[in-house]
């Protein structure tokens, strides 16, 4: 037996050592804390003049900063201390104002030659850089709902255009009924929604009375009007999240109802919640005249009472936009803008009405928990969910309203900005409800940290004492490949962009602790083959050759069950089963062919008396 | 290099089945009679990690907080006496952290708001389901797998020593009344992962052993096999003992459990890879006959 490896098993290895070393390097620098600054628009110019508004403010606060970027585009300001971070933004949120986005951002330290190769730090879960995280659920039935309101009301009015008649018409879960006194008249209904409807399907059903007509939404129809929820509603979740000025925020759908949010690094919950919590929608209601409507109160109890019709002239589903700005006398005001359909019915409903208050009714969906008890005596805890109205906005019609108008008369510019946030906070198609919550404050995130780092170095001490204890000299041999194992982890979880969490951490830590396994168990074989009477060269290849069938078999069944691990879980979860999945692969390298590689370089071919092993 | 000892192990396999039936006897009267202390993840619910300067007592927080208008928080320290873990039921509603903060505050200690987790109740039963439905996909895949590497008999051994350990791990927690979340279901099933490592090594020699070795009983073979295997499966479960430990001691309150559970799994797990799977062999009568692959492609030249 040579016992020696060709010379291109020695360069891969090499390679794939060199390869370990530099993706795993760049975890060696932590990013710096910075901030970030941009432009409400995009038009806005951030150039060296900025930045230098910007540092005078830092200098003038005391916060030491560093190395400042501008690209035109945004500007990236270092800092020495993250304590620092979030007075640092106040400092230049306030020196800047509205028109400019401050964002806490994690600057990397990366060397050049490292990222020019493509080397980035691993990525953060939320549980160690602190940060939020919302898992919400969209209400599609309340979507649905909607429609088929909206729906009625155009049945309806087409029917009075075109002159048919009709007992009632009403919206029953989510069906419209109507009623008819006559066969003529459902027949002409029926054929209306046919030509005109093609959304609605009429049912017809044994036992359904003959005078009525059953309108269902089709399953495309539905099935679009969900979809387009879903997605209007990420859309103005993004759009909202920029609004917090986060470096690296993530909205994304999960499964067919739900979105999370992952807000890494926010500090100030109160205000993330109050802008992604807030599930919300707007309606734009005139004030009602006479004693007819419903009462409503101001939002933030300024305001007096006031009485609104029932009905909604358009809803947040119609707002495209709200920004606010300042008048031609300078005084703070918010620029509206609908889409085509609202306009239109904007300035229908207020041709006529110049003069009247319009009020903004701001409608927020909650849930409650209710504690009730169950028929076998068990207390359940089911969520509840309530509906709060208020006005956030009561003006007077000027002129008849169009497409775009702006709601003048506010007090301050703080005021504007928070309307026109409401305002496009409200332009949601379905409301969601916050299902899942999770805030991880900074100094846990930080503990985290240096605790998981903590049990990484003493378990890999541990093994590694043990294994020489043990091995002795072959020990030695698996120390070597443990700690490029390490390594190879780190640096392919750098290089593939996986986030590493502190159940991640635990999966490295269990990595280390069954990653010697293979090691042992060719260990184990060779002394079996030198005890048997094999020459040492033979009990070398034969121990390795023996060995390899268990520890590919034990492997492959480990990785199932972290792959299936990975299919069920969660966020944190997720982050062990890619942790102990990519350390199988790894480890499977290292303890095989690497061992082999020093094995054969150091005894190979040679004459020796005695393995040390 | 002295000759290899061979221990009779099987000898001991009645004593071994006592033992295990007691102890899954155990584990699932306790599982059917209390259940499992649910954490955060699967229960759903509030709660508010804050950690203090120097220590608290718990009593004083649950005062101050039922003094600020708080419905029954649970107040309970939280790794250490200046950390502190409040647990209340419903959503946290906006502002819930600062008035919690400003309750604590009123005789002006200083303290560090660590995390605030809400958990809706459907999320936590799906996850439960979910929960429940990975390890059985676990189960059947990895029998499925035994089955085609190895043989049918093998396979029920190794299921049975995963379910086996699992059982166990899951009713140690139930007895013990510790706290079963999202990292402890993680654990078991890494359990699951590391029992097969263990159950797969071994039934590997035995397959091995039944080959080589031509005039023995099912007994004999066996027990040449986790002889052979000893040292490895007691190395491996050592090193995998010693980083727990670290993870244990180190790894902080956020893991504990986990390291717990692994802990216990691994300690059954390694004796059910001795015990259980082979005398599930046993009981099935296993033997040469079941592993004699019909050997493929292979002719015979008589020509000289």
């Amino acid at each position: 037996m040579p016992n020696k490896f060709p010379l291109w098993k020695n360069i891969m290895l090499l390679v794939v050592v060199a390869f370990a070393f530099i993706y795993a390097a760049p975890n060696l620098y932590p990013p710096d804390p910075a901030l970030q600054l941009s432009g409400q628009s995009s038009a806005m110019q951030i150039d060296g003049a900025v930045l230098k508004k910007v540092e005078k403010a830092l200098d003038a606060a005391n916060i030491d900063h560093f190395s400042g970027e501008a690209d035109g585009e945004s500007a990236l300001i270092r800092l020495t201390d993250a304590k620092l971070q979030m007075r640092a933004k106040q400092v230049v949120q306030a020196e800047m104002g509205g028109e400019y986005v401050v964002a806490l951002n994690l600057a990397p330290t990366t060397p050049e030659w490292l990222s020019g190769l493509g080397g980035s730090p691993m990525k953060l879960g939320l549980d160690l850089s602190g940060g939020v995280h919302f898992l919400l659920e969209v209400d599609l039935d309340a979507a649905l709902t909607t429609r088929l309101e909206g729906d009625l009301q155009e049945v309806k009015s087409s029917l009075r255009e075109e002159k048919i008649r009709y007992r009632s018409f009403e919206l029953k879960g989510q069906q419209i009924i109507g009623r008819f006194r006559n066969e003529a008249q459902l027949e002409q209904a029926t054929s209306l929604v046919r030509e005109n409807f093609r959304d609605l399907q009429p049912q017809f059903k044994q036992g359904q009375n003959p005078l009525t007509l059953v309108l269902e939404l089709s399953e495309i129809a539905s099935g679009q009007i969900e979809d387009n929820a879903i997605k209007q509603n990420l859309t103005s979740l993004r759009n909202r999240v920029n609004e917090l000025g986060v470096s690296e925020p993530l909205v994304s759908r999960q499964g067919k109802n739900r979105i999370v949010v992952e807000l890494p690094g926010v500090q100030d919950t109160a205000e993330a919640k109050r802008i992604i919590g807030k599930t919300a929608n707007l309606e734009f209601r005139l004030e009602a005249e006479g004693r007819i409507g419903e009462m409503f109160e101001f939002r933030d109890g300024r305001g007096l009472d006031a009485r609104l019709e029932t009905s909604a002239v358009i809803t947040g589903e119609n707002v495209t936009d709200a920004r606010s700005s300042y008048d031609e006398n300078g005084r703070p005001q918010v620029n509206i803008t609908l889409d085509t359909k609202g306009g239109w019915q904007m300035g229908h409903s207020t041709r006529d009405n110049v003069g009247r208050r319009l009020a903004v009714l701001f409608i927020e969906y909650k849930t409650k928990l209710e504690k009730s008890k169950a028929e076998n005596g068990e207390i359940v805890i089911t969520p509840v969910p309530f509906v709060e109205k208020h006005i956030i906005s009561l003006a007077t019609v000027q002129s008849q309203l169009g497409k775009s108008f702006r709601i003048t008369g506010i007090d301050s510019q703080r005021e504007s900005s928070e309307l026109a946030l409401l305002l496009r906070a409200g332009a949601l198609a379905a409301p969601m409800y916050i299902v899942e919550e999770r805030t991880i404050g900074p100094s846990l995130g930080a503990d985290n940290i240096r605790l998981g780092v903590l049990s990484v170095s003493l378990g890999l001490a541990l093994v590694l004492l043990f294994m020489i204890a043990v091995y002795r000299g072959f020990g030695v041999l698996a120390n070597v490949a443990l700690t490029m194992n390490l390594l190879l982890l780190v640096g392919f979880m750098s290089l593939l962009g996986a986030t590493l969490t502190l159940p991640g951490i635990a999966g490295i830590v269990l990595t280390v602790g069954m990653a010697v396994d293979a090691n042992v168990l060719i260990f184990s074989r060779i002394r079996e083959e030198l005890a048997s009477g094999s020459s040492i060269q033979a009990a070398i290849s034969g121990g390795y050759d023996r060995a390899f069938v268990s520890i590919l078999d034990a492997n492959i069944t480990t990785l199932i069950v972290a792959v299936i691990l990975f299919l069920i879980g969660s966020g944190p979860v997720q982050g062990f089963a890619v942790t102990l999945s990519i350390g199988i692969l790894t480890s499977m390298f290292t303890s095989i062919v690497l061992t082999r590689g020093l094995v054969n370089a150091i005894v190979g071919g040679r004459k020796i008396e005695k393995l040390w092993i | 290099m002295s000759e290899l000892k061979i221990y009779n192990f099987m000898g001991l396999r009645r004593i071994a089945v006592i033992f295990s039936a007691v102890l899954l006897l155990v584990s699932t009267v306790s599982l059917f009679s209390q259940g499992l202390v649910l954490g955060l993840d699967f229960s759903g619910g509030t709660q508010i990690e804050v950690g203090y300067k120097q220590p608290v007592n718990v009593a004083d927080v649950r005062g101050q907080l039922e003094e600020a208008g708080f419905e029954d928080p649970v107040v309970l320290h939280f790794g250490s006496e200046s950390e502190v873990l409040i647990r209340m039921q419903g959503e946290p509603d906006q502002g819930l952290a600062e008035r919690i903060y400003s309750a604590l505050v009123v005789n002006g200690e200083e303290l560090d708001l660590r995390r605030v987790d809400f958990v809706g109740p459907q999320i936590g039963e799906e996850l439960r389901d979910k929960g429940g439905l990975g390890m059985l996909i676990a189960l059947v895949v990895v029998m499925l797998y035994v089955a085609i590497r190895f043989q049918f008999k093998f396979s029920v051994g190794a299921v049975l020593a995963l379910v086996h350990d699992v059982l166990i791990t899951l009713g140690i927690f139930s007895i013990t009344r510790l706290e079963f979340d999202l990292t402890v279901l993680a654990a078991t099933l890494a359990v699951v992962g590391y029992s097969l490592n263990d159950t797969i090594v071994v039934s590997d020699r035995i397959r091995e052993n039944f080959r080589k070795i031509r005039k023995a009983t099912a007994v004999e073979v066996i027990n040449e096999s986790l002889s052979q295997t000893l040292w490895r499966t007691i190395n491996t479960s050592m090193t995998t003992m010693l980083v727990l430990l670290a993870l244990f001691f180190f790894g902080g309150e956020l893991i504990h459990n986990f390291a717990i559970a692994l802990m216990i799994g691994v300690g059954i797990g390694t004796y059910s890879s001795i015990y259980v799977a082979a005398t599930v062999m046993l009981a099935m009568n296993v033997d040469r006959e079941d592993l004699i692959e019909p050997e493929e492609g292979e002719l015979i030249d008589d020509l000289p």
